[in-house]
């Protein structure tokens, strides 16, 4: 297939270094390709003049962005011109990559595939981490609601003279009378008792 | 699909106080009043609003007004037609430099006016005697090779007989970023929207040197911008967005309700900055030099002097610094892309405001140095011109 052994050399500009660290793993295994990793922006050019990358990969959210589309349009440093994706044919991975949060600059002329093999893996990881991030994101919010709906029975153990169990299904009935979660009832009891105390001082 | 019973308008945004008209349309409930809605997306750069909107992520965009001529040009990674049917306002840029070369410019002679001449002249003599001493030429940053800042600094510098890229090195830099490469000394001076020369002022780390509304007065910033694609497709709903943004510049023009402005502007999900920042854009009360916060005119303006308009001798004129400064060559194919992307006449249908007049194809009486602009005689220029046409690469 590649019998060129050179390896492609990418460069990954990502201010989020836990998910820069899965994307120059990801280019590893891939093979054949030196990947830097870059999180100071403020020597962007200096840095891209000295590792001279075929591929360029930033994540969307970078505002530097435009600073480095600059850069790549009047460089002198780079021989080639460097634009963005290139293949302006291949819609659907410009489009799944802008979805994902990922973009990539490549040296005009090289080989399609193997910038597509790149750009495939870059999606993918960003596409991960997001999904990865969310669970967490949701994971930490259960466990907030747990914590909240423990004060609230406590509360209404305390205030009520109810048992736990007592204490749960009032939350509960609650919740499903007015349409609600129990998190939120149990958020509004508290807010509710806090006032209270704030009114009796 | 997407036909007029759609009404949810998905819109990308950078965080400057030109955004204004475009979120007191949703949070002043002028949009909800023509039964539309904008769902707003913050974005951190202006090449991540020009790709969502070319892909379809939004619908249209706050966007600076040279980014769409320039698209129609070529001269964007993703060439997908755009059609501008409203301005967000004229002016609200400043050049701000840092304090050090405050200090220089003074005593060369820059009065605390702002004047461009005057304040150019002592530029001038600070450039030739860095040269003669031997120093690096200054670095000043714009935010985008396709924003107005970078046209109009380049206008100013070179009437004042300063070279932009040979007397003065030109960088870009983010917004956000401005005032903190200014205070490590990492760029001399800026062209900047709107907080972001308050920011500095208010940091102590940068004076204004000028604004852009003595450089060229009631001059084109941002505008919205959608596809052409989607615009034909829902007529009525631009003609909606239209009359929505204008009615909330003229909301945003009318000083009793700058506090209002400036509290929603700060909320987290939109500028994210205090409203004492945002308030001096607002009300056109600028510092400049060594001067206290003094009234600037029509530093700017909303709705004031028709600034909704999409103004089409506007985009001749970035088409003519596009070319004078490299970035294309004039052709008659060129000049055909470019008449058709400012549509001043959806925003006279939407408005009422009747179109331009024919005369209004000249720029006259509004630039410091005295110069005026003719689009005819530019579209002839590019007719006669043996230009490469549109490009089909970004600038190499």
């Amino acid at each position: 297939m590649n019998n060129r052994a050179e390896h492609l050399c990418v460069l990954i500009f990502d201010e989020n270094r836990a998910r820069a660290s899965i994307i120059e793993q990801g280019l590893r295994e891939a093979g054949n390709v030196r990947a830097h990793t870059i999180h100071d922006m403020t020597r962007l050019a200096a840095q891209i003049e000295i590792i001279a990358p075929d591929v360029i990969v930033i994540d969307l959210e970078n505002p530097n962005r435009d600073v480095l589309e600059h850069f790549l349009t009047i460089s002198r440093a780079i021989h080639k011109p460097i634009a963005m994706f290139v293949d302006r044919s291949d819609n659907e991975t410009m489009s799944a990559a802008i979805e994902a949060g990922v973009s990539a600059y490549v040296v005009d002329g090289l080989r399609k595939e193997r910038v597509k093999a790149i750009l495939d893996m870059a999606i993918t990881r960003f596409n991960a981490y997001a999904r990865l991030r969310g669970e967490l994101d949701a994971a930490r919010r259960a466990l907030e609601e747990r914590k909240t709906v423990e004060r609230a029975k406590g509360l209404l153990m305390k205030t009520n003279g109810l048992s736990e169990e007592e204490a749960y299904q009032a939350l509960r009935r609650a919740a499903m009378n007015q349409g609600r979660t129990i998190g939120t009832v149990a958020e509004s009891i508290l807010l509710a008792a806090d006032l209270m105390k704030g009114m009796l001082k | 699909m997407r036909t007029d019973t759609h009404t949810t308008i998905r819109m990308g945004f950078i965080p400057l106080l030109d955004a204004s008209a475009v979120i007191a349309a949703r949070e002043m409930g002028f949009a909800a009043a023509q039964g539309i809605d904008f769902r707003l997306n913050r974005e951190t750069s202006w090449a991540n609003v020009r790709d969502r909107l070319a892909i379809g992520h939004f619908d249209a965009a706050h966007m600076l007004a040279p980014l769409p001529v320039a698209t129609a040009l070529g001269l964007s990674p993703l060439p997908v037609a755009l059609t501008v049917p409203v301005a967000l306002g004229l002016g609200g840029n400043a050049v701000t430099v840092s304090v050090e070369l405050w200090h220089e410019l003074a005593r060369s002679g820059a009065p605390s006016t702002g004047d461009p001449k005057a304040v150019g002249a002592a530029l001038r003599s600070v450039v030739e005697k860095r040269r003669n001493a031997g120093l690096q030429p200054l670095l000043f940053a714009v935010v985008h090779p396709f924003s107005s800042h970078n046209f109009e600094l380049r206008y100013w510098l070179s009437s004042c007989g300063i070279e932009p890229g040979r007397d003065i090195a030109l960088a870009i830099t983010p917004p956000p970023f401005m005032s903190d490469a200014l205070a490590a000394g990492r760029i001399d001076g800026y062209c900047v929207g709107e907080p972001w020369n308050s920011v500095a002022i208010m940091r102590g780390v940068g004076r204004i040197a000028t604004t852009k509304s003595q450089i060229w007065g009631l001059s084109p910033e941002k505008v919205v911008a959608c596809r052409s694609e989607w615009a034909q497709e829902n007529p009525r709903v631009v003609r909606k967005l239209v009359r929505a943004i204008h009615e909330a510049a003229l909301w945003c023009d009318r000083p009793e309700n700058h506090e209002e402005l400036a509290q929603v502007l700060s909320r987290p999900e939109y500028l994210g900055l205090p409203p004492a920042m945002l308030l001096p854009g607002l009300s056109n009360v600028i510092a400049i030099g060594d001067a206290g916060p003094a009234a600037v005119e029509d530093f700017m303006t909303f709705s004031r002097a028709a600034a909704t308009r999409p103004r089409r001798a506007d985009a001749f004129w970035f088409y003519e610094q596009m070319a004078r400064w490299g970035y294309v060559e004039l052709s008659g194919e060129g000049a055909a892309a470019v008449e058709t992307v400012f549509a001043a006449d959806i925003h006279a249908e939407a408005t009422g405001i009747p179109p331009e007049p024919a005369e209004t194809d000249r720029l006259v009486g509004g630039f410091f140095d005295g110069r005026s602009f003719d689009a005819d005689v530019l579209r002839q220029d590019a007719k006669a011109a043996r230009g490469k046409g549109i490009s089909t690469l970004p600038v190499d």
